[in-house]
C-alpha cells in the first residue's frame, strides 16, 4: 500500500541526516556522501570514474556517461554543502588509463568543482596513481581529527577510520518484500562508506569480508533510499 | 526466388477439405509498417490442373508404405507435393492429427530419395526449425520410423543446445540430409565462416508451429536468418506448418522474401485443412458454489477428479505454475482411488519432466497437470480429455490446448472448462462461443525488434565482413523488417560497433572496423566468442536450483549434504522467502531453509496446508477478442439465464444496485468503504493494461488532491482507493472523469512514470541482453560478486538522463508498448471510451466490484513505493530503540 511520502507529512527534505562516527558529528547524505561540518569537508568514496569506457575497451559498450553522471551528483553536493575540502576515498578512477580516457568536457567540469577548495585524492587499489591532469593532492591516507581516512579499512587496528573499498549494500526483508540498497555501515571504531560512482554495484554486508571489521560488535546500518537514508535494524537484514 | 507469376485461384480441388490459393500480390499498394496484411487475391492465369495420379507422384517405396499401412496420402499432403514440384513456398494450416509433419517432409523425402540434385556444398538438403528442442527430438523419432519402414536412404539428425560439441562440429562439415533444430542453432550456424558451404545445397526449410514463433522476438531472429539462408541458397523453398490463426497472411508473408516492400507485400501459397469434428466443450458446474475471486478452481476439484476417473488420459491445463502446483496438491488430497496423476511444468527438473512424458506415452498415467509446456505439438499419448482450470484467457490458446486431445480428426475432442470465479464463468462462456464459431485471437502485427537486429548484425559480421548496403537490403526482405528505414539500420550498426551513443567517445574501441570495399569486419576474435555466448532472444529471469536437504533444524548455514534437485525457481521469488516459510513446489510442501550460492535449500515440510505465496510465472492477460465477447454478454440480460444460477443472480443484483454497462461503454463506480473512497473501473482489457492504467490514474488523482493510497487490478477491472472523497470531487465538478481518462495520460504522465517503473526496467534489461549491451548470466556459473556486475537499472537511469534518444531505449519502449505495460491496448481503450463513460455514484460497493476488491491483499498492490518499506523498517528501529515493541 502506498505510504505517506515525506512531503505529505510536511518534511520537504529527507535527503540527509546527522550521524555519529567515532564520536564525531557528521551528516550522511542519501547519495552515499558524508559531510563533516566541523572540518567543512565532503567525503565520497569509490567514484570509479570511466568504468563505462573501461568495459568498452573490452567490447562491452556501456554508456559513456557514468563520469558525467557521477560528477553531476558530486556538483550538487558541493552546491549544497559548499565544503572547503573534498576528499575522495580511493578507487576514484576505475583503472589506471581512466584519466586519459576522460572526455575533455568532464575534465573541465571536474576542474570547476575543484576551484576555491582543496581536493584530496586518496589512492586505492584501482588507482594507485592519479594522473596529474586531475589536479588535487594525492595521498595514500590522511588523518583528520584523530580519524584516519583511507581506502581500504584495516581490520583489527584500534584506530578510528572512515574507509570505502567494499561497496557495502544491505538486503532488507520486511513486510514480505525484499529490497537491496547500498548502505553506510559502521560501529564505534569505523565507518565503511557506500560506493558513490554511477555504475558501482554493492557487496552484502553480511558477507564474510565484513566480519573482521565489525565482528559481533553490533552494527549501525543506514540504507540509501530515493528520498532519504534510513537506519535499519541488522536483524531485518539477510544475506544474498 | 522467382517472382510470383500466376495469380489465379485454382480450380476447386476434388477434396472439399483442402483449399489452396496461389501466391498473390497484395496489390501495388503502399504497405505501411505494421499494416495488417490483407490478402487481396489477383487472378492472372490458370495453372495446370493437378491430374497426376498418386502412383505417379510418389516413388514406389513410399507409395508401397502408404498401401502397407492401409493409408492414402491426404489431399493436403499431395497439394504440398504439387507446390514443391513447382518450387512454391507454402503455408500449411491444419489442425493437430492431420498429418501436418509428414506433409512437410514428404517433398524432401522424395527429392532426397530420387537424388536429383548435384552436390555443390556440404549436402544439407532440408532444415527443419521448431520452437522447442523437445519438439525437434519428437519429430525426429516420428520421422526416422517411416524413413526406415520405407527403406529410404535419408539421414536425419537433431541439433540443439544439448547436442555434444563433437557432434555439432561434425555436423558443420558433414551434415545429414535433414537437420532438425531450433532458431538459436540456425543463428549460430550462420555466424560461422563456413556457413556458405554448409547451406549451399539447402533445398527446403520447414518451419514448424510457425504461429507460435512468428509474432515474437524469436520470430524476428528467425526471419532474419531466413533472409540470410535465401542469400546462401537462392532457390530454397520454405514450408510453414501452423495451427489455425486469425490472420494467415502474416505467416504467408513471413515465408517469402519481400523484394519490394513498399510496392507490394508478397505472400506464400496457402493450403488449409479444415478441422474435422468440432470440439465438444463443456463448462463445469460444481456442487459447491462458485467463488467470487481466485483462479484455482478449488471448489470443483471433486468433479474434476470424477471426470478424470471417467476418461483414459486427461490433460489438465492451468495458466500458472503456482496453479499447477496447487491443483496437483488438491487432486491428490481427494484422490482416494490413487489414480496415477502427474505434474508437468517448466520449472521442474528436466529428468523429472522426461519421466512424466515417458509415463504418459506408455499409458501409465490417468492425468497430467500441466502449464503451457505441453501446449505445442508434442505427442505424448492418447489423451481423450482436456480440462482447463481457470479461464483460458484466449480463444486461440483454448483451441490449441483442446487440440492436445484426440489426435483423430474425425472424432470430436472433449474439453471441460472450469471457471475459477464468477467473471471467469462469463469468460469461459465467451471462449466456448468463440471455439464454436472457430474464431481466433488476432495477434498484433509487429515490426521487427531493433535489439534482435543488433544481435543479427553482429552475427553476420562474425560470419564474414559484410557490406552494409547489401545487408540492409537483405534484412528488409524479411517481413518483420520490411518497414525498416536506412537510418534505423545505420543506427543499429553503429550501436553494434560503438554502442551508438550521442557522445562519440568509443570510436577507438569500435567492434566493427572498415575492411576492403566499404565492408565492415569484427575487430577482434574475442568479439566472436562474446557473440556466441550471448546468442538468442530468450532471457530468463535468473533462476536458482531447488535442492532438497534433510531438515535438522539446528544452526543455520551448516553445510548440508545435498539431496535431489527438484527444479528451478526465479531468484526474485526465492529472495523474499525467510527460513521457515513453506511453499508448494514439485508437488510437495517444502520448507525454505536458505540460499547457498546458486541453490535454494529446502526440506520437506510437515505442514499440510502450505502458505502459498503467489508466484506468477506465466500469467496471460485476457485477449481482446474474448474481452469483447464478455462485454457483450454482460450487456445482454437475455443470455444470463443460460449462466449458472449464482452468476445470473449476481448480475441481476448488479442491475438493481448499480448498472451493467453497454458493450461500448466503460462503467465507473465510486463509493465509500471503510474509511476510504473507491473508484472502480471495468475496462476488460487485461491485467497488464489495467496495471499501467492504475499507475497513471493514481498519479492524476494525486495531482487533483484526491490522495490516492493504492490500487489493484485484475483482468476485468481495477480499483483505486483514496483518502479523498472521489464521488464528492466529481459532483462538485473538481474532478472530471472525461479528463481523468483522457488519452493525454499516455504523454507526460506515462513518461514520468516510466522513469521509475520497475516493469520498464525489466523490459530494458531484456533488450540490453538481447542487443548484447550486457552479457548473459550463464546458468551453472556461480554468481560473481555483485559489486562487479553492473545492474541494467543503473544503465537505464543514466541513459534516460544523458542520451534519451538512444536506440536501446527506443527498443525497450517498443517492447513495453505491447508487452508488460500493454500501452498499445490501453491507448485503444482510452480512445474507444471517449464520451462513453458511464458513472455511477453509489453508497455501497456494487456486486460487480466485489471480485476486484477481494483481490486486495491477495494480488500485489501496485504503486508501492520502495522507500515506504525503508521508512517502515526505520520506524521499527525507532520503536525498538524507544522500547515500544507492542505495536
Amino acid at each position: 500500500m502506498n505510504m505517506l511520502k515525506p512531503e505529505r507529512i510536511g518534511l520537504d527534505d529527507f535527503a540527509d541526516q546527522p550521524v555519529h562516527v567515532c564520536g564525531k558529528a557528521f551528516v550522511a547524505h542519501k547519495s552515499g556522501a558524508l559531510f563533516w561540518p566541523a572540518e567543512q569537508a565532503l567525503i565520497v568514496s569509490d567514484l570509479h570514474l570511466e568504468k563505462g569506457s573501461s568495459y568498452a575497451a573490452y567490447g562491452q559498450m556501456l554508456p559513456p556517461y557514468d563520469t558525467r553522471e557521477t560528477l553531476q551528483k558530486l556538483a550538487a553536493l558541493i552546491d549544497r554543502y559548499d565544503p572547503e575540502t573534498v576528499i575522495c576515498l580511493g578507487d576514484s578512477l576505475h583503472d589506471q588509463g581512466g584519466a586519459a580516457r576522460m572526455d575533455a568536457g568532464d575534465v573541465e567540469s571536474l576542474r570547476m568543482l575543484q576551484e576555491d577548495r582543496d581536493w584530496i585524492w586518496i589512492t586505492g587499489n584501482h588507482d594507485p596513481k592519479i594522473d596529474r591532469v586531475l589536479a588535487g593532492y594525492v595521498m595514500p591516507e590522511i588523518v583528520v581529527g584523530g580519524i584516519a581516512l583511507r581506502h581500504e579499512p584495516r581490520p583489527g587496528a584500534r584506530t578510528h577510520e572512515i574507509a570505502g573499498h567494499f561497496h557495502p549494500a544491505a538486503r532488507l526483508v520486511f513486510h514480505g518484500t525484499s529490497l537491496r540498497r547500498p548502505c553506510f555501515v559502521g560501529n564505534r571504531l569505523r565507518l565503511v562508506m557506500p560506493a558513490f560512482g554511477a555504475f558501482t554495484g554493492g557487496l552484502n554486508i553480511l558477507n564474510a569480508v565484513f566480519e573482521p571489521l565489525f565482528g559481533d560488535d553490533g552494527l549501525d546500518v543506514w540504507m540509501l533510499g530515493h528520498e532519504g537514508l534510513y537506519p535499519v535494524a541488522p536483524r531485518l537484514l539477510r544475506d544474498d | 526466388m522467382p517472382k510470383p507469376k500466376l495469380n489465379v485461384p485454382r480450380k476447386p480441388t476434388k477434396n472439399p477439405e483442402t483449399t489452396t490459393r496461389q501466391s498473390v500480390k497484395a496489390g501495388a499498394r503502399k504497405a505501411p509498417r505494421n499494416a495488417a496484411l490483407v490478402a487481396t487475391t489477383v487472378a492472372k492465369k490458370t495453372r495446370r490442373t493437378r491430374s497426376t495420379a498418386e502412383s505417379e507422384t510418389l516413388p514406389p517405396e513410399i507409395a508401397a508404405w502408404f498401401t502397407r499401412r492401409g493409408w492414402k496420402p491426404r489431399p493436403h499432403q499431395l497439394a504440398l507435393l504439387d507446390a514443391a514440384r513447382e518450387r512454391r513456398s507454402t503455408l500449411l494450416i491444419a489442425p493437430t492429427g492431420a498429418g501436418k509433419t509428414l506433409a512437410g517432409f514428404l517433398p524432401s523425402l522424395i527429392s532426397i530419395h530420387n537424388g536429383q540434385k548435384k552436390k555443390i556444398g556440404a549436402g544439407l538438403f532440408t532444415l527443419y526449425i521448431s520452437p522447442l528442442k523437445a519438439l525437434a527430438a519428437d519429430v525426429e523419432r516420428n520421422l526416422t520410423h517411416p524413413i526406415e519402414e520405407m527403406g529410404l536412404k535419408v539421414r536425419t539428425e537433431t541439433r540443439t543446445g544439448d547436442t555434444s560439441l563433437a557432434r555439432r562440429q561434425r555436423q558443420r562439415v558433414k551434415p545429414p540430409h535433414i537437420l532438425l533444430t531450433t532458431p538459436e542453432q540456425v543463428a549460430l550456424l550462420l555466424s560461422h565462416p563456413d556457413a556458405p558451404y554448409l547451406f549451399a545445397d539447402l533445398d527446403t526449410i520447414i518451419l514448424d508451429e510457425l504461429h507460435a514463433l512468428a509474432a515474437s522476438k524469436r520470430g524476428d531472429l528467425l526471419a532474419l536468418d531466413l533472409a540470410r539462408l535465401r542469400k546462401l541458397a537462392p532457390d530454397v523453398m520454405t514450408i510453414g506448418l501452423s495451427a489455425t490463426v486469425a490472420r494467415p497472411s502474416e505467416l504467408r508473408g513471413y515465408l517469402v522474401p519481400q523484394t519490394d516492400p513498399e510496392a507490394e507485400t508478397r505472400l506464400a501459397e496457402i493450403v488449409t485443412v479444415k478441422g474435422g469434428a468440432k470440439p465438444v466443450i463443456e463448462i463445469l458446474e460444481a456442487e459447491n458454489e462458485i467463488p467470487w475471486t481466485g483462479h484455482t478452481a478449488r471448489y470443483a476439484m471433486r468433479e474434476v477428479l470424477e471426470a478424470i476417473g471417467r476418461h483414459k488420459l486427461s490433460l489438465i491445463f492451468v495458466n500458472t505454475r503456482m496453479q499447477a502446483e496447487f491443483a496437483f496438491q488438491e487432486l491428490w488430497r481427494l484422490n482416494d482411488d490413487n489414480l496415477p496423476i502427474a505434474l508437468h511444468h517448466g520449472s521442474l527438473e528436466a529428468a523429472q519432466r522426461k519421466k512424466v512424458e515417458a509415463a504418459m506415452a506408455a499409458g501409465k498415467l490417468r492425468a497430467v497437470v500441466a502449464t503451457s509446456t505441453l501446449d505445442l505439438g508434442i505427442d505424448w499419448g492418447d489423451v481423450d480429455l482436456v480440462i482447463h482450470l481457470g479461464a483460458p484467457k484466449g480463444a486461440s490458446r483454448l483451441l490449441q490446448r483442446i487440440g492436445r486431445s484426440n489426435h483423430r480428426l474425425d472424432e470430436p475432442s472433449q474439453a471441460i472448462l472450469v471457471p475459477g470465479n464468477r467473471f471467469e464463468v462469463l469468460e469461459c462462456r465467451a471462449a466456448q462461443q468463440a471455439a464454436e464459431a472457430g474464431d481466433q485471437d488476432a495477434t498484433l502485427s509487429r515490426s521487427g525488434a531493433l535489439d534482435v537486429l543488433a544481435q543479427h548484425v553482429l552475427g553476420m559480421a562474425c560470419q564474414a565482413p559484410f557490406d552494409p548496403h547489401a545487408l540492409f537490403d537483405e534484412v528488409r526482405s524479411a517481413l518483420p523488417y520490411a518497414g525498416l528505414t536506412r537510418t534505423q539500420f545505420d543506427r543499429t550498426v553503429e550501436f553494434v560497433s560503438t554502442g551508438g551513443y550521442a557522445l562519440k567517445s568509443y570510436e577507438r574501441f569500435a567492434k566493427l572496423r572498415p575492411a576492403e570495399n566499404g565492408k565492415l569486419r569484427v575487430a577482434h576474435p574475442r568479439i566472436v566468442q562474446q557473440y556466441r555466448l550471448n546468442i538468442g532472444t530468450i532471457v530468463d529471469a535468473p533462476h536458482l536450483k531447488v535442492r532438497l536437504v534433510s531438515s535438522r533444524g539446528g544452526k543455520k548455514n551448516i553445510a548440508r549434504i545435498g539431496g535431489r534437485v527438484l527444479g528451478e525457481i526465479e531468484e526474485y521469488f526465492a529472495e523474499q522467502l525467510t527460513p521457515g516459510d513453506t511453499f508448494v513446489f514439485a508437488g510437495q510442501v517444502l520448507r525454505f531453509e536458505g540460499i547457498r550460492d546458486t541453490e535454494v535449500f529446502v526440506s520437506r515440510a510437515a505442514a499440510e496446508d502450505p502458505m502459498v505465496p503467489s508466484y506468477d510465472g506465466g500469467k496471460f492477460p485476457l485477449s481482446t477478442h474474448l474481452a469483447g465477447r464478455v462485454r457483450a454478454m454482460l450487456a445482454n440480460p437475455s443470455v444470463w439465464s443460460a449462466l449458472p444460477n449464482p452468476v445470473a443472480n449476481w448480475l441481476e443484483l448488479q442491475t438493481e444496485r448499480s448498472v451493467v454497462p453497454a458493450p461500448d461503454e466503460v462503467l465507473i463506480e465510486t463509493f465509500p468503504r471503510g474509511n476510504r473512497h473507491f473508484l472502480v473501473a471495468y475496462p476488460f482489457e487485461g491485467r497488464l493494461a489495467h496495471q499501467t492504467l492504475g499507475m497513471l490514474l493514481t498519479r492524476r488523482l494525486d495531482r487533483i488532491g484526491a490522495n490516492p493510497v493504492g490500487f489493484v487490478a485484475n483482468d476485468y477491472a481495477l480499483a483505486v482507493w483514496a483518502r479523498g472523497d472521489i464521488s464528492n470531487l466529481i459532483s462538485e465538478g473538481r474532478l472530471s472523469l472525461a479528463k481523468l481518462f483522457d488519452e493525454d495520460m499516455l504523454g507526460d504522465d506515462l513518461d514520468a512514470w516510466l522513469a521509475e517503473s520497475a516493469l520498464m526496467k525489466r523490459t530494458f534489461r531484456l533488450a540490453a541482453v538481447i542487443a548484447g549491451l550486457i552479457e548473459r548470466r550463464h546458468p551453472g556459473k556461480v554468481k560473481s560478486g555483485r559489486q562487479v556486475t553492473i545492474s541494467t537499472d543503473l544503465i537505464y537511469d543514466v541513459l534516460r538522463r544523458h542520451d534519451p534518444g538512444h536506440l536501446l531505449l527506443e527498443a525497450a519502449w517498443a517492447d513495453a508498448a505491447t508487452g508488460l505495460l500493454d500501452i498499445k491496448r490501453l491507448g485503444t481503450f482510452l480512445s474507444r471510451i471517449k464520451e462513453r463513460i458511464r458513472h455511477q455514484t453509489l453508497d455501497h460497493v456494487s456486486p460487480l466490484a466485489v471480485p476486484v476488491l477481494l483481490e486486495i491483499g491477495v494480488e500485489l498492490v501496485y504503486g508501492q513505493d520502495r522507500d515506504a518499506i525503508l521508512r517502515d523498517a526505520a520506524d521499527e528501529l525507532i520503536r525498538e530503540a524507544t522500547g515500544d515493541m507492542r505495536t
